[in-house]
């Protein structure tokens, strides 16, 4: 057995070099098929009837009429809008029509006929007094940490309550404080659906999914199948970030039409479904009191954090408070609010962005306090070992990545104390930064790879490629493996009967990937060694694989790649490699920091913020392709700047309707709207050395927090809630 | 979208003989980026289409003989924006600008942007113009002033408010008459029923022409408040027109709000402010009071006020040559 390991940096060619996608080119061109561009002969379109309340019984659905529309095929009401059933949220699917055409569908759809009866509707997370008016509200646990403990006499409660009193009498600087952070949705560009055909009794499902090895069982589940009856395909996808890991009960709505038809089913969410329904990510809203020495090193941290996850609760998880800066005396409490909207699902690095948005901004209102740079509290509390961080070496890591960050964005010549800077007209500018943690293990990942005879390389294997660069990176792998070019070999993901490979989400992809390609590309050149030492004359493991070439180490002794392959005989070689969690491997690791820091203004007379600078220094141990990689950290630093300043689910107070369920009213940031975005790859050899680690949502988490820090020195005035829209603005200047 | 038919006339003429008296069952197609959305979602059903954009009369903009500009109302906004004829009317190349979206400016029209539907997500999720929710509802957006009848929407023309300050007029063809010249003053209207438009037209009428006076000597300018720098619509916006004499003070003046009413804004108290005085910016600054005076929020719109007071501060000042101090 070959011990997997990755070669020095010195003696890499492919890997750590920066490589275009390989499919850059059939997106751009259009030619790369998404779910949403698969069309079969003599497909049915599925259109749905969403339910118009965000919280009703159902007292008549009535679907005569749609049966009858001329061109519609087949209509099917769900189980969960059946006579008598309660609805949560708006937009809820109800029934769905499948017709010749979409137009003939929808015209379907506008003849159902619908009753329901309307239910008492609550949407309002952030109005805790309210949501407990409303009996809305659940417990969402706590913790509580003393380095101090009770006597044996003492009454645990009261001690606690004592201490904590002790601890912020003792304290020098005492900030008390409101933060927040609606919620937003995933608002995937490609919505959730898929298109999908029986063949031979099995269920072929073409699907916008992250999870292309594990939705062939859901389908299974649902349609009474075995996994080896379906096959769920998806070679490019528009957008997921953790919403798209399962097929959803309108997938199997459309295998069940399209079995009950005998006709291919295209069924894909209309855009304000897909907002409505498709994931949305939990709100969080705290009050906080803490306390820090002559410092700013935080002494104690008193929290109360509520917010909402949907219908049945839940919410920012209690377990992440206070995030990263972490005193070594604290208490956080969580409350859970049952709203009705739909439920949420994971959205990159759960509860970490909300987290961060909601505690790192208090930790810069003690520097604010104070009129000390927020640099220098940030770096006081990480001296002081008041850290929580995935990373084995997290203060050192913070630190050296926080004065690369300084340097990239002029932190020491830009800085002034919050609300302390010169103005321009009515512009005044601002720094703010924030720290932030993530895992990233590899997940599982199996592949098959074989090598012919003809020198060809092919791998199969059933992950994804999401945008990231996936195939590229496995690409990279296997080239830098055998010696070759990364157009040399050929990549194949995207089909669930390729080998298992685990879900694309918690950053796992990349370590999962080069994990299993890596190991069977060992395997492979193993093999392949045995038979190219005979022909060299040389001992097997005194061959390497360079340059296309098969190479007796340190001489010029050599047979082509080609040629090696040719000893194979008649028949390629088959190697499959498997990779599990928890595996011992020098390959791939888990833990990363990561430092953001912006540069803003803010118009003082409008509220309006623009970004002007925006730098993240991110560690992701070894970096395959720094190219995809830094385009990972962009695409996050872009999606950060949305939810800092744009983003947000808007409902109606009275009626619960999601208002802005349309990508004309949910705004995002555009082009104009990003600044200088700056990303530095902190990939020293203590980092490379602990192999490939995902970068996939680190770098989202610390967007928000960086930048209301950064409005927070401009103004000296906290605007307690992102987004922060310029109502949000003026209000909290009018307040202050 | 429900089926409909669709007419692609040559001549003005033949728009009318397309076009149903009957409120609602045809619909005219300029650019389409609003009206095909407004069908794919239903909000609005035509049983007939027209297309005015094979109308040539209507696609050119020409210097008519007393030295007004002439731009037909199925100019696209690119060819209104790249016109040297325009140039004089910085007030509207501000305004297309600010629509910041290359397929918007390629595909939209002059007139199809004056009479645009209003964005308001009642509207636009199929509650009605008028919808009874919205006094209590998510009105963050919605009217701060004109708002005490039904109608609480804004009127979304980012142009309108630099046409009327401008004084411009629109030529309306209808059965009746061969033409008529409304100004864009007198063209829009606050709706009391459901079922009305924001504008005067007969369902039977169409803008063909937008005509814009001889500048003489006036500046003009539009400042928009923007959240961000995408396709949005304005948080707030107004357009100035400032006519001095010889000393700079200002002789006439004329200031209109965008975004902030059912109809574009005219403020006399903004002008009144302006007319006699010389421009600084603690004038405008008054102006900008004065043209809020009056405002009345909704549950959740106040800061609309500030921002809508501020735009007029800022077209000011713009419009007299000063830089606005803000983005
Ligand atoms: C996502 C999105 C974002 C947008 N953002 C902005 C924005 O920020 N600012 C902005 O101003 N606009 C914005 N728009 C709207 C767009 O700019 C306007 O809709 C466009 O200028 C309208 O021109 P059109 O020719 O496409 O109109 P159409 O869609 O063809 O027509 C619009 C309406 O006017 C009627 N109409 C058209 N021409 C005439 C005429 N000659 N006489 C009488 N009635 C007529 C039509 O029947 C229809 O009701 C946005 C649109 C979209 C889809």
């Amino acid at each position: 057995m070959a011990v997997y390991s990755w070669p020095s940096r010195e003696a890499t060619a492919v890997i750590g070099k920066e490589y275009d996608r390989l499919d850059g080119l059939a997106k751009v061109t259009g030619a790369a098929k998404y779910t949403y561009d698969v069309n079969l002969k003599n497909q049915l379109v599925a259109v749905a009837l969403g339910c118009p309340h965000a919280h009703c019984k159902i007292t008549k659905l009535d679907v005569a009429a749609a049966e009858k529309t001329p061109g519609v095929v087949a209509v099917h009401i769900f189980e969960h809008a059946a006579v008598g059933s309660e609805v949560q949220w708006q937009g809820e699917l109800l029934a769905v029509v499948a017709a010749e055409s979409e137009a003939a569908a929808r015209a379907g759809v506008d003849t159902i006929k619908l009753e329901f009866e309307e239910l008492d509707v609550f949407t309002e997370d952030e109005n805790l007094d309210a949501a407990e008016k409303a009996e809305r509200t659940g417990k969402g646990g706590g913790k509580t940490e003393l380095e101090r403990e009770p006597g044996d006499d003492d009454d645990e409660d009261e001690f606690i309550e004592q201490e904590i009193a002790r601890l912020f009498k003792a304290s020098k600087y005492v900030v008390e404080g409101y933060y927040g952070i609606d919620a937003i949705t995933h608002c995937c560009l490609e919505p959730h659906g898929s298109t999908v055909e029986w063949k031979d009794g099995k269920l072929v499902a073409y699907l916008s999914t992250q999870n292309v090895s594990g939705t062939d069982e859901g389908f299974a589940r649902d349609l009474k199948l075995t996994s080896d009856d379906v096959e769920v395909k998806c070679d490019y996808i528009g957008g997921g970030f953790g919403s798209k890991f399962a097929p959803d009960y309108w997938a199997v709505a459309a295998a069940k039409i399209s079995k009950e038809t005998g006709r291919p089913v295209k069924f894909l969410l209309s855009r304000d479904q897909e907002l409505k329904i498709a994931g949305n990510r939990p709100s969080g809203y705290m009050r906080v009191r803490l306390g820090a020495d002559e410092n700013g090193v935080l002494t104690i941290w008193d929290s109360h954090h509520w917010g909402t996850a949907g219908y049945k609760g839940g919410g920012v998880s209690q377990t992440v408070m206070p995030y990263v800066i972490r005193p070594k005396n604290y208490r956080r409490i969580a409350t859970t609010i049952k709203s009705n909207t739909a439920q949420s699902r994971a959205w990159r690095a759960p509860n970490h962005p909300q987290a961060c948005a909601m505690s790192q901004t208090a930790i810069d209102d003690v520097a604010a306090k104070m009129g000390a740079n927020s640099y220098d509290v940030f770096a006081a509390n990480l001296r002081a070992g008041n850290v929580d961080s995935q990373h084995p070496d997290a203060a050192n890591t913070y630190l050296a990545e926080m004065a690369r960050g300084a340097a990239l964005i002029d932190w020491k010549a830009n800085w002034h104390a919050h609300g302390k800077g010169k103005s321009r007209g009515s512009i005044v500018d601002g720094l703010g930064m924030a720290l932030h943690t993530w895992g990233g293990t590899a997940n599982n990942s199996d592949c098959r790879l074989k090598i012919s005879p003809d020198g060809g390389v092919e791998s199969f294997c059933g992950s994804q490629d999401l945008g990231t660069g996936t195939r590229t990176v496995i690409a990279q792998v296997l080239a830098e493996t055998f010696g070759l070019g990364i157009r040399d070999v050929r990549v194949n993901v995207g089909s669930s009967k390729y080998p298992a490979s685990g879900a694309s989400g918690g950053s796992t992809t990349v370590g999962g990937v080069s994990e299993s390609h890596r190991r069977a590309g060992q395997d492979a050149l193993e093999k392949i060694f045995e038979l190219a030492a005979k022909e060299l004359g040389a001992a097997a493991n005194s061959l390497e694989a360079v340059g296309g070439k098969v190479r007796v180490k340190g001489t010029d002794k050599a047979i082509s790649w080609k040629k090696a392959c040719t000893l194979l005989g008649l028949k390629p070689l088959e190697v499959t490699a498997s990779y599990k969690r928890g595996d011992q491997s020098t390959l791939s690791s888990s833990g990363v920091c990561g430092v953001q820091m912006a540069h803003v203004e803010v118009d003082k007379e409008t509220g309006v913020i623009k970004v002007k600078k925006f730098v993240a220094v991110q560690d992701q141990g070894l970096v395959i392709n720094p190219k995809t990689c830094k385009s990972q950290i962009y695409g996050a630093m872009i999606m950060g700047i949305a939810a800092a300043l744009y983003e947000r689910r808007i409902t109606d107070p009275k009626s619960g309707a999601f208002v802005n369920a349309e990508l004309a009213d949910y705004k995002l940031a555009r082009l104009g709207d990003v600044g200088d975005l700056v990303v530095d790859l902190y990939e020293p050899e203590s980092e490379r050395s602990r192999g490939v680690i995902g970068n996939g949502e680190p770098p989202a988490i610390s967007p928000k927090a960086a930048i209301a820090n950064a409005v927070a020195n401009a103004l000296g005035v906290r605007v307690p809630v992102i987004p922060l829209t310029p109502k949000r603005v003026l209000d909290a200047l009018a307040k202050a | 979208m429900k089926a409909f038919e669709y007419a692609s006339p040559r001549t003005e003429a033949e728009i009318v003989d397309l076009l149903s008296a009957e409120p609602g069952k045809t619909e005219i197609l300029a650019g389409g980026t609003d009206l095909v959305g407004l069908m794919k979602k239903m909000i609005v059903t035509p049983d007939r289409v027209v297309n005015i954009m094979d109308v040539p009369t209507l696609r050119s903009i020409d210097e008519l003989p007393d030295g007004s500009v002439s731009i037909g109302a199925a100019v696209t906004l690119d060819d209104v924006l790249a016109h040297p004829y325009i140039d004089i009317y910085p007030a509207i190349k501000q305004a297309i600008r600010g629509i910041s979206s290359m397929q918007l400016q390629a595909q939209g029209t002059l007139g199809g942007e004056v009479c645009q539907r209003p964005r308001c997500w009642f509207y636009r999720n199929g509650d009605g113009l008028l919808s009874p929710d919205v006094a209590e509802g998510a009105n963050e957006f919605h009217a701060i002033l004109g708002n005490s009848g039904p109608a609480k929407f804004v009127n979304s023309s980012r142009i309108a408010p630099a046409l009327i300050a401008l004084d411009a007029q629109l030529r309306v063809v209808g059965p009746e008459e061969d033409e008529q010249f409304v100004p864009v003053a007198a063209f829009f209207r606050s709706p009391h029923r459901e079922g009305q438009r924001e504008h005067v037209l007969e369902p039977n009428q169409f803008v063909s022409h937008i005509l814009l006076p001889p500048i003489e000597g006036r500046t003009c300018a539009t400042y928009e408040v923007r959240h961000g720098e995408g396709p949005d619509y304005p948080l707030a916006a107004a357009a100035a027109a400032l006519q001095f004499d010889g000393f700079g003070i200002v002789r006439d003046a004329n200031v209109v709000l965008g975004q902030v009413a059912p109809m574009p804004w005219i403020s006399q108290e903004a002008a009144d402010v302006l007319r006699g005085r010389k421009v600084d910016e603690a004038l405008a600054e008054t102006a900008g009071q004065a043209a809020v005076s009056r405002a009345t929020p909704l549950s959740q719109n106040e800061f609309k006020v500030q921002l809508a007071k501020v735009a007029v501060k800022r077209a000011i000042l713009l419009a007299a040559g000063y830089e606005t101090g803000g983005f």
